[in-house]
């Protein structure tokens, strides 16, 4: 049984992202031990969430071995909608979400179709829209105007926590569900006399999985606040649940529909793809289209963060850290490989070296260069295990 | 099973298919020769739907046929495999198999039920080679990856198999496996059409030959009626010998 677990582990593409994460986290908790309490993992998964979600997006735009350059100042494009609606013309909430949603949908067809079907490089085109968002942030925020975001409903997702019980609640029940829909399935197979994984390893993957909720909610369900006798501050942020559900449907897209089917093949070879009846023009805008519209979301996570939005949400380093997060993850740059996971394992990659490095005193020069150099060793992986793909046939 | 009468197809000033006719029937390999430029791949286009022709006819089981797009062709029971295999490296061969017209149960995809009808296919094909048909693609050798090509299009209850040129690429034991599982297609009552450029392939598989010199038919015969030198004199100077 270890030996079936221990083979399933390692044809995981996200192993060195793995082995990394467990690697950084040791170092930093006995270089820092403060590193590894309640506090600061709050603070990490909060820090994480844009990157993820914005990373998440990309997946898509990656597995087509596209690339978006424009997707952090799209969030931030779409986090200045947000703040600008609240704001100014009082929409409730809902409304707000729904604007910013939908400009990022309409900034992704845009970016899609000009990839698509004018058939201008991705490079070049997210290259100009990133420039032009960071203008378009600008005049929407009258020339660098920073407007708070006080709705209670927005603030909350990254500043507030849910309670314990609910944390422990929404936990057992992804759990479950997760060994309910593993062990129907492999009992499905079985049934028809296909291929199906050994129980084993269905066994050892609930457990995995349980363990990994398990300690999680606990942790975060540890005290953190200074003085308890002012306030209590205990709970899941609630923007871990938000990225667990885009996860699990994204994840349920790629994997289990025709249309996730069909993204990998365009990846993979678009010509076969195009010569089996796949409209591989409509597949490209999509990818965009969604890309953008996660970059919106990202941009909401990131003002709810901020309690504010400026010119710069979304600047400096969110794009890069974000493909950082999908390549460190496992994502290919090459196209064909990838999976929503791998931006929530790479976006904890990036926040664990954020925090950790922030912890130890380090300035933002040494920041900016080791997660460069870790930037560079995922890709540096991917290329070379395509390269031995290549040299095997 | 399939007639084609008087086609004509010119690409611009080009006339490249002038009043071809052939047929092709259930059972029998038919091979389509001739040299590069001759028109078979041009031919074999406008069969599967991905030309216009100008003129002429397509007969379907003695019916004219309306094959405007792929799409059509392949109602017909007409799959086409390409030279370039057109498979997705990163999907495994059950994916590639379905891909485009995937098996679904709601939104969801039925992976079981396409992996059932992908090994029964397969074995149908009685291909021992691929003992597992959720490798990916780019695990397999050529004659596999050949082999998977092939597989895909006879999963359609397709009805009219043509190969361009499947042996290409290969090596002489992978190209005996190809051309033993083209043999099995049309045992099984499939009408096949090869196109190769090779004499030995030619003679060892195909029943009848179908020659084409500059956008002409020159010959459809029996293979057992012809020599290996009399066919490369029809590929080369369009007319032989003896035949009419």
């Amino acid at each position: 049984m270890i030996a079936t677990m221990l083979g399933a582990v390692k044809r995981s593409p996200a192993l060195p992202a793995l082995a990394g994460l467990v690697v950084l986290c040791t170092v930093f908790s006995i270089m820092r031990p403060r590193f590894f309490t309640a506090g600061n993992l709050a603070n990490l998964t909060t820090q994480g969430a844009q990157i993820t979600v914005i990373a998440m997006g990309l997946v898509f735009v990656l597995l087509l071995g596209e690339i978006d350059l424009s997707a952090g100042f799209a969030s931030g494009v779409c986090a200045g909608v947000l703040a600008v609606t609240l704001d100014q013309y009082q929409f409730p909430w809902y409304a707000s979400v729904l604007a910013a949603v939908l400009t990022g949908t309409a900034i992704g067809l845009l970016l899609g179709f000009l990839v698509a079907k004018i058939g201008i490089p991705s490079f070049v085109v997210t290259l100009a829209a990133f420039l032009a968002f960071q203008g378009v942030a600008l005049l929407l925020l009258e020339e660098g105007k920073n407007i708070s975001v006080r709705e209670p409903i927005i603030v909350a997702i990254a500043n507030r926590n849910l309670y314990p019980w609910l944390g422990w609640a929404l936990g057992a029940l992804g759990v479950v569900a997760f060994a309910g829909v593993q062990f129907l399935s492999a009992a499905r197979r079985r049934a028809k006399g296909v291929t199906a994984e050994r129980w084993q390893v269905t066994t050892a993957k609930v457990v995995v999985l349980a363990v990994l909720v398990g300690v999680t909610v606990a942790v975060l369900n540890g005290e953190r606040s200074a003085n308890t006798l002012i306030s209590s501050l205990r709970g899941v942020p609630i923007v871990v649940p938000i990225v667990v559900v885009l996860l699990i449907l994204w994840t349920f897209v790629l994997r289990r529909t025709a249309y996730g089917r069909h993204l990998y093949a365009v990846g993979g070879n678009r010509e076969a793809a195009r010569r089996a009846g796949i409209n591989v023009d409509r597949i490209r805008i999509s990818a965009f289209v969604i890309c953008s519209s996660m970059a919106a979301i990202g941009g909401i996570i990131a003002a709810s963060r901020a309690n504010s939005v400026d010119p710069n949400t979304g600047g400096s380093n969110v794009l890069l850290y974000a493909v950082g997060a999908a390549v460190i993850g496992g994502t290919s740059l090459f196209g064909g490989k990838g999976r929503a996971i791998d931006a929530v394992i790479g976006g904890l990659v990036v926040a664990v070296i954020e925090n950790g490095m922030a912890l130890m005193g380090y300035g933002a020069g040494i920041k900016y260069v080791v997660t460069g150099t870790v930037l560079l060793l995922a890709a540096g992986v991917d290329a070379l295990s395509r390269k031995r793909t290549d040299a095997g046939r | 099973m399939l007639e084609v009468r008087g086609i004509n197809k010119s690409f611009g000033p080009v006339h490249v298919l002038r009043d071809v006719g052939m047929s092709a029937s259930t059972g029998e390999v038919t091979a389509l020769v001739g040299d590069n430029g001759a028109g078979k791949s041009t031919l074999v286009k406008c069969i599967g739907g991905i030309y216009s022709i100008d003129a002429g006819e397509i007969l379907i089981d003695g019916e004219p046929a309306n094959i405007h797009s792929p799409r059509d062709a392949a109602g017909y029971g007409i799959e086409i495999v390409y030279q370039d295999l057109a498979l997705c490296d990163n999907l495994d061969i059950v994916q590639n198999m379905f891909l485009g017209r995937e098996r679904k149960s709601g939104l969801v995809l039925d992976e079981p039920t396409m992996e059932q009808l992908a090994a029964q296919t397969l074995s149908t094909l009685a291909v021992r080679t691929m003992a597992n048909v959720r490798q990916p693609v780019s695990s397999l050798s050529g004659g596999q990856r050949q082999t998977v090509a092939i597989a895909k299009a006879v999963l359609w209850n397709s009805r009219l198999v043509i190969l361009d040129e499947p042996t290409a690429a290969l090596g002489v034991q992978q190209t005996a496996q190809v051309l033993e599982l083209v043999r099995r297609l049309a045992d099984n009552g499939l009408a096949v059409i090869l196109i190769s450029h090779n004499m030995n392939d030619v003679f060892a598989v195909s029943d009848r030959i179908a020659a084409l010199y500059l956008g002409q038919m020159v010959a459809q015969v029996k293979t057992t009626d012809v020599t290996h030198s009399q066919v490369v004199e029809l590929i080369t100077s369009g007319k032989s010998e003896g035949i009419k």
